[in-house]
């Protein structure tokens, strides 16, 4: 199969997938006990039957559920996203809003899971049988089975309260006022807590699975080669084992991807950062129907995109693969 | 507590007090400039509170938005956009006659129209329709002027002029027939308060800068306030605590009271909630057996120890709570019973009542529900109950609600035996407590109606009389005799006010005290030294 043709049915699959998770969603969400009417005169200061009446007609939550997802499903082929029930603001502009801090939340603890990861693995690596090995696999261990939430709070005790290193006030200072870099440094230093927090789930993963395939290529008969001609370990190491090592952390962590994002969530309600995460959480309490579709839309997307590109760079990168072939 | 009432109450007689006084004796000139951050779990749906009520809208929106009055920490009405007013000997209508330099800030004059539009907005789109019921037509003799006709005396209406309550929108923004409950000016609205909308992120952050052409000379102080949102209260408490934020309004969650309380540089105040009133209490579903005879209610609340919930479990920051009204409020009447604990009593009253104890010690089964998210002054209250109320032979099963709406779905449609709820005065009893006694107001399916389902016809005829009274004493009389009636028949057993406590960083000035505190203009706010 060409490229082409496999893009192109990879991309169809895509949209299926999409609208799939589209009327899943729809329906899960209003399975929920609750009424959004409710919850926005309730906010509103109280409601009256005429009130509800108003808002459940104005929304179009007086419809049919089919008639309402018929209707839903229209809009977003449009790229109509709808108006949030709370904000009544258009949702493709609230999440807009929020998107660049998720990314930069996700890809920053996504570097820091990867570089702190593959770190800690070839240090295990080199001796596996030693102290400093056990220690790795159990910090890694600790780091994996500890809930994301807990992870931040400790961290937010020890690193903000107890010794107020890093701030907790989202991604940049109320009071900020300075030139570009400066802003730049604003959000990075808002950033370590958070995205650290979050590195720490995925952080044990490539930490063991680096160590597991450095201790494999170590033992390979062109690294023996390259030791016999005199380079250095930090050269063996580094120049030669690492770069075939590194190959199944990429594959993971485009897998991981998703992942990432669903832990974000949790990360950001923790720091307060203005993110996706956030603002789904809240769209949940409030019955916020069409902002909360809408990010599980983008959620979706994102994963989709993440794993098509993925893919395809497998396919560019390793002519051995191919599809059906596998 | 000693108070000019008759201002208030609106009795007759023009108050002429020059627009610039200060609610603060001011040392010396306070500083210019600076950025106040304050920080706040509330997420507003949107910044005009014309239309919406609450918290989260009315502190941006009070800064944004300037209305007729405002009051100082005393309940005196203070010229606002209105210079001066007077109320009509009949009682029947009130003049206004507003200040003249008075612009929006997108430069067009502020004039008698927009006020006429305004509380006629406000009239028709409200929840709190009680404020500008009595409205029957609204004069517009030149641009300065405003007669608002009454189709019956209305007390009430001054403090219904304050800033929360009464803000003044521009009519040529929102009067372009758009629905205005969901017109799009409300996210980006302009008024002719001290501050500028610079920006609003939903969920997010509110960006308030000075408005240069305040009518108000001088004023506001601050540059710039920035409100930034956090759901997470304790990530709230933090930023304050490591001077990320120099100003929390509404705290009430006593652990972080008292652990800010220890700070040396921020200030921790109770001053500037009076007109809020706001009560947490135990509401009873009196539809409902046994809760459906007084002499159980009352033994209820013998069986309660207020003291324990107030001094222990609210760590000692709470007032004790007894009656409808706010106990701050000029209007409460301190005879009212306060059900001190008595647990023989209580068991001797339900023995009367025909409840004997079963072999198990118990005398029947009651669910209590609480207002999700309420923390210590709701579930916490809750689980104290039940194993109090054991003492007196009541098995109570605490149930939680996941959300808001799955518990207001319950209380309003009388799906429960008793709840935990906080309710709110709103300044004057005619706005926050008429709704709850009521008869007229048992409205199924609405949360904050009389879900207790409580009817007396002699709490109906004082409740509508104090209404209309202008008499302040004959008022005050209609509303002692109310409270002791209901005092009597509990309804509902009130516990503690919330302790709702402003958090504010030492070098702040003026910080907000008045009955409103900061849901009234910030425009005297400064920093005493410069800040940026």
């Amino acid at each position: 199969m060409g490229s082409t043709a496999y893009i192109a049915r990879r991309l169809l699959y895509g949209v299926i997938l999409l609208v799939g998770v589209l009327v899943l969603n729809f329906f899960l969400i209003h399975a929920a006990p609750g009424d959004p009417a409710e919850t926005i005169a309730g906010v509103m200061g109280g409601a009256t039957a005429k009130m509800l009446a108003e808002i459940r007609a104005s929304y179009g939550l007086d419809k049919p559920l089919l008639t309402q997802l018929a209707i839903y499903l229209g809009h977003v082929a449009h790229g109509d996203l709808g108006m949030s029930y709370y904000f009544n603001q258009p949702v493709i502009g609230l999440i807009a809003a929020r998107v660049g801090p998720t990314i930069l939340l996700v890809l920053a603890a996504q570097v820091f899971a990867i570089t702190i990861g593959v770190a800690m693995g070839v240090f295990a690596a080199r001796k596996p049988s030693g102290p400093l090995s056990a220690f790795i696999t159990v910090l890694s261990t600790i780091g994996y089975a500890a809930p994301v939430f807990w992870t931040g709070i400790m961290l937010i005790i020890l690193l903000a309260s107890i010794w107020p290193i890093f701030p907790v006030d989202g991604m940049t200072s109320a009071r900020f006022a300075g030139g570009y870099f400066a802003y730049i440094g604003d959000v990075l230093y808002h950033l370590v807590l958070p995205a650290f927090t979050l590195a720490i789930i995925f952080l044990a993963q490539y930490s063991r699975l680096s160590r597991a395939s450095m201790i494999d290529v170590l033992g390979a008969d062109y690294v023996r080669t390259a030791r016999a001609k005199g380079l250095s370990e930090t050269k063996v190491v580094f120049k030669h084992a690492l770069r075939n090592a590194v190959l199944p952390i990429i594959t993971v962590a485009g897998i991981q991807f998703g992942n990432l994002i669903s832990g974000a969530l949790l990360v950001e309600s923790v720091f307060n950062w203005p993110g996706m995460g956030r603002l789904a959480f809240d769209s949940v309490l409030r019955r916020d129907y069409p902002t909360l579709l809408g990010i599980l839309f983008f959620a979706a997307l994102m994963v989709i995109v993440a794993n098509l590109l993925t893919d395809l760079s497998y396919r560019f990168a390793d002519p051995r693969i191919r599809t059906g072939g596998r | 507590m000693k108070l000019t009432r008759r201002e208030i109450l609106g009795s007759a007689g023009a108050l002429l007090i020059a627009p610039d006084i200060a609610f603060h004796a001011h040392a010396a000139e306070p500083q210019k400039g600076g950025t106040m951050v304050m920080v706040s779990t509330q997420v507003p749906r949107h910044l005009n509170p014309a239309v919406q009520s609450g918290i989260a809208t009315a502190v941006p929106g009070t800064q944004i938005f300037a209305s007729p009055l405002r009051y100082d920490a005393d309940w005196n009405p203070h010229p606002y956009l209105a210079e001066s007013w007077k109320v009509a000997e009949d009682g029947l209508s009130c003049t206004l006659n507003l200040v003249k330099n008075a612009k929006f800030h997108d430069g067009k004059p502020v004039t008698s129209d927009d006020v006429k539009f305004s509380i006629e907005t406000i009239k028709a789109h409200h929840p709190f329709k009680t404020m500008f019921e009595p409205v029957s037509s609204i004069e517009t003799p030149d641009e300065h002027t405003a007669v608002i006709r009454l189709a019956r005396p209305h007390p009430a209406l001054l403090l219904c002029m304050s800033g929360a309550l009464c803000p003044i929108i521009p009519k040529h923004v929102f009067g372009d027939g758009q629905d205005i409950v969901n017109h799009p000016a409300n996210s980006n609205p302009i008024g002719s308060g001290p501050f500028k909308l610079a920006e609003f992120k939903a969920g997010e952050q509110i960006v308030l800068e000075k408005n240069p052409d305040f009518f108000i000379e001088g004023r506001p102080y601050l540059d710039k306030i920035v409100i930034r949102i956090s759901p997470d209260l304790s990530t709230v408490v933090l930023a304050t605590e490591n001077g990320q934020a120099d100003f929390l309004p509404w705290l009430a969650e006593s652990q972080y009271i008292t652990r800010l309380q220890k700070s040396d540089r921020l200030g921790v105040t109770d001053k500037g909630y009076a007109a809020v009133g706001p009560i947490n209490w135990l509401a009873f579903n009196t539809a409902k057996a046994p809760l459906d005879n007084k002499a159980v209610r009352q033994a209820i609340g013998y069986a309660i120890d207020r003291n324990f919930v107030t001094k222990a479990l609210l760590r000692g920051i709470a007032k004790a709570q007894r009656s409808p009204i706010i106990e701050s409020s000029p209007f409460f009447n301190p005879k009212m019973p306060s059900y001190g604990l008595d647990l023989d009593k209580a068991n001797a009253m339900l023995d009367e009542a025909g409840h004997k104890k079963g072999a198990d010690g118990m005398r029947f089964k009651l669910t209590i529900d609480y207002l999700p998210g309420g923390g210590e002054q709701q579930q916490g209250v809750a689980q104290y109950l039940k194993s109090q109320l054991k003492k007196a032979g009541i098995d109570i099963e605490v149930r939680a609600s996941p959300d808001f709406p799955t518990w207001a779905k319950r209380i309003s449609n009388y799906d429960f035996d008793l709840t935990m709820d906080e309710v709110y005065n709103w300044g004057d009893p005619v706005i926050g407590v008429h709704r709850t006694y009521l008869s007229s107001n048992i409205r199924k399916g609405v949360i904050w109606s009389n879900t207790q389902q409580y009817s007396n016809p002699k709490v109906d005829e004082l409740l509508n009389n104090a209404a209309v009274e202008k008499d302040p004493k004959k008022r005050k009389a209609f509303y002692d005799e109310f409270q002791m009636i209901v005092g009597d028949d509990l309804p509902i057993y009130w516990i503690n006010a919330l302790p709702y406590h402003t958090v504010y960083d030492k070098r702040l000035g003026n910080v907000p005290e008045s009955i409103w505190g900061s849901m009234q203009s910030m425009d005297e706010v400064y920093w005493k030294e410069k800040r940026s």
